[in-house]
């Protein structure tokens, strides 16, 4: 390793949680490059996106270059690389989506902090953007808030449920998704699907 | 009985505890696996080609045959893979399983990795699902704790890890040597095939991709065997398909069809008719990849593999989706072909500047700004692109453009028309120079 890469070691604080978590799943692969993505992934919880420091972090724990690291990180669009809102709203734009409205959420969203997609609110509460396909296409339209679901949206409902964050500031990360139902919003995230038994 | 009423993957789906290690088993569960491991690999592997049983990612590939290609042998350790990157627009089928009735995903690999002699084996799901994921992950403890998975599982010498791994956005991970890649750390740009993964996967070794609803019907046939599942479907498609409809339908939702079905029985019947009694305009019948169908050609057709390839489209992921007469089709094509320039890889040439290329016509066409030359030039352009990339994405993203051209050709050359003559009357933007 360089001296570089060293001096940016230094900066690396991770709580022993993460250390503890990369390490039980390094040993589940057959090579721990392949703990790349959950690495980038347990780092971007902690610290809200991928830094130099989430990089250099990696990099060390993984025996990598930071260049790969970083080729990584860069490749896959759920790597942020740059700073997001507290709460960091997806809407859905693509055809199932598109065609029961998607445009209006996204209208909506627009009206309501004034932001362009990419941007985040003064308060750091709130980013927006539109993203592709997220599976959720019976359900639409739809919008995933951190990792959490949230179908069968109209603007009105959309509006209510960021009041509702807004009041209850609830934790909407995938670490924090539990059992039955998810963590924060209680009934969140929970997936509506009709098969042929159900139905209107 | 009627075609739609066969059951083989979501008998016990509606179960609110069917995600339970327990409520699994009372329902039957982990017996198929406990019969599988008792039977030579080779016995298996037969019976899964007699059922006939095609992938269900998209491609149909016949699941048996595949796995035919592995070496034996080779002093290497064999991998299987679990596809449930599950990212093609319209397709949300493996997601419910994941969700509903997980033990079924890891029983179906418990199955296919004493198929193939592999010890371990990964599950990997795309990033954006956090819950199915939760899932998952959740059922692969309850299996630890209780030697379903690991060393000695159901008593027998057999072993095999399963991992839980998540994507992180990118859907050329679905593609099975993208996903290999990803899985190794790496961006998940496809590789040049030959070799294919059965020969050179996973860190070099024989590696079998399979798509999450495919692994899970093995179960059905190992129970019930290969003669029972062939008496579903037809003789080309045998067995049934989850199928993920949306779009103007009143009904949308997963449902498992028996493949055959009418079209139109499932628009009429399972989906509950077109939206607002409105008349059907169009129909995506396997994902934004599979070319799209006029109202008016579905009648004679049925939900099978043989069907859709006689009407020039594909039965592909299961992602339904239905337009009504509302729609906008070059809207709804540049909506289709942005998601395409979005999600090249950029490895390829071709497909990495053609899909901008690609969108940016359809757009102006759209904007009502395009010329006489755009039909010629999408066509010339998807010529450059098809065939000549180093995976079926190339392929994938003009098909749609194409057949959006070809069966809605009178809208797209309205726009053109009305563009051509606004820009004489001189009020066109594009023509204040």
């Amino acid at each position: 390793m360089s001296g570089s890469t060293e001096k940016m070691e230094l900066n690396i604080n991770l709580t022993a949680a993460a250390e503890k978590r990369l390490q039980e799943l390094v040993k589940r692969y057959p090579s721990a490059k392949s703990a790349v993505m959950p690495a980038l992934s347990l780092a971007q919880e902690e610290l809200g996106w991928v830094t130099d420091q989430a990089v250099a972090w990696v990099s060390n724990r993984l025996n990598l270059p930071r260049s790969h690291v970083r080729e990584v990180a860069t490749f896959y669009t759920m790597y942020y690389k740059k700073p997001v809102g507290k709460y960091h709203i997806q809407i859905c734009r693509t055809l199932s989506c598109y065609l029961c409205g998607a445009q209006e959420l996204s209208k909506y969203l627009r009206q309501r902090f004034r932001l362009t997609p990419g941007e985040i609110s003064s308060d750091g509460m709130w980013s927006w953007e539109e993203v592709e396909c997220l599976g959720s296409c019976g359900t639409a339209p739809m919008a995933e808030i951190n990792d959490c679901y949230f179908e069968k949206l109209t603007s009105d409902a959309l509006g209510q449920l960021l009041d509702r964050i807004e009041r209850e500031q609830p934790d909407l990360r995938y670490s924090t998704i539990v059992g039955a139902l998810g963590g924060g919003l209680k009934g969140h995230p929970k997936s509506e699907v009709w098969t042929r038994d159900e139905g209107l | 009985m009627s075609k739609q009423h066969k059951k083989i993957l979501t008998n016990n789906i509606d179960f609110a505890d069917q995600h339970q290690l327990a409520a699994y088993e009372s329902r039957g569960g982990y017996q198929a696996a406990r019969k599988a491991l008792k039977m030579e690999p080779d016995a298996i592997i037969a019976e899964v080609k007699a059922s006939g049983l095609r992938g269900r990612g998209g491609a149909g590939f016949p699941t048996g045959v595949k796995w035919g290609f592995v070496p034996k042998n080779t002093g290497k350790p064999i991998y299987l893979l679990n596809n449930a990157d599950e990212s093609e627009p319209g397709t949300f089928k493996d997601r419910v399983l994941m969700e509903r009735d997980p033990h079924l995903c890891l029983e179906g690999m418990i199955i296919a990795a004493k198929a193939l002699g592999a010890h371990w084996s990964a599950i990997y799901i795309r990033g954006e699902y956090a819950y199915p994921a939760t899932r998952i992950q959740q059922a692969i403890d309850q299996c630890y704790a209780k030697g379903y998975l690991g060393k000695g599982i159901f008593g027998t010498d057999f072993q095999l890890d399963i991992v839980m791994h998540r994507g992180a956005g990118a859907y050329i991970c679905g593609e099975e040597t993208g996903l290999i890649e990803s899985l190794e750390g790496k961006k998940g740009q496809p590789r040049i095939k030959p070799p294919f993964p059965a020969v050179f996967g996973l860190y070099g070794c024989p590696t079998v991709v399979n798509n999450t609803e495919t692994l899970a019907t093995l179960p059905w046939i190992i129970e019930n065997g290969a003669a029972e599942y062939i008496k579903f479907g037809t003789e080309k498609s045998p067995g049934t398909k989850l199928t993920s409809a949306s779009g103007h339908i009143n009904k949308p939702g997963v449902y498992e069809i028996e493949l055959g079905y009418p079209v139109m029985d499932f628009i009429n019947n399972e989906c509950g008719g077109i939206r607002g009694g409105r008349n059907l305009k169009g129909l995506i019948v396997g994902g934004s990849s599979v070319a799209v169908l006029r109202g008016d050609e579905l009648p004679p057709l049925n939900m099978s593999y043989e069907s859709m390839a006689e009407a020039g489209t594909a039965l592909g992921s299961g992602g339904f989706m239905v337009m009504d007469d509302t729609v906008d089709m070059v809207e709804a094509c540049l909506n289709l072909q942005h998601f395409y320039s979005h999600e090249s890889c950029g490895q390829c040439t071709p497909c990495r500047e053609g899909a901008h290329w690609v969108e940016k016509i359809v757009h102006r066409i759209h904007a009502g700004q395009g010329t006489a030359a755009d039909l010629p030039l999408i066509e010339d352009v998807c010529t450059q692109i098809a065939g000549h990339t180093i995976c079926p994405f190339g392929d994938a993203l003009v098909v749609p453009v194409r057949s959006f051209i070809e069966k809605y050709g009178e809208e797209f050359q309205n726009r053109i028309d009305s563009a051509i003559v606004s820009q004489i009357g001189g009020v066109s933007v594009g023509n204040a120079r």
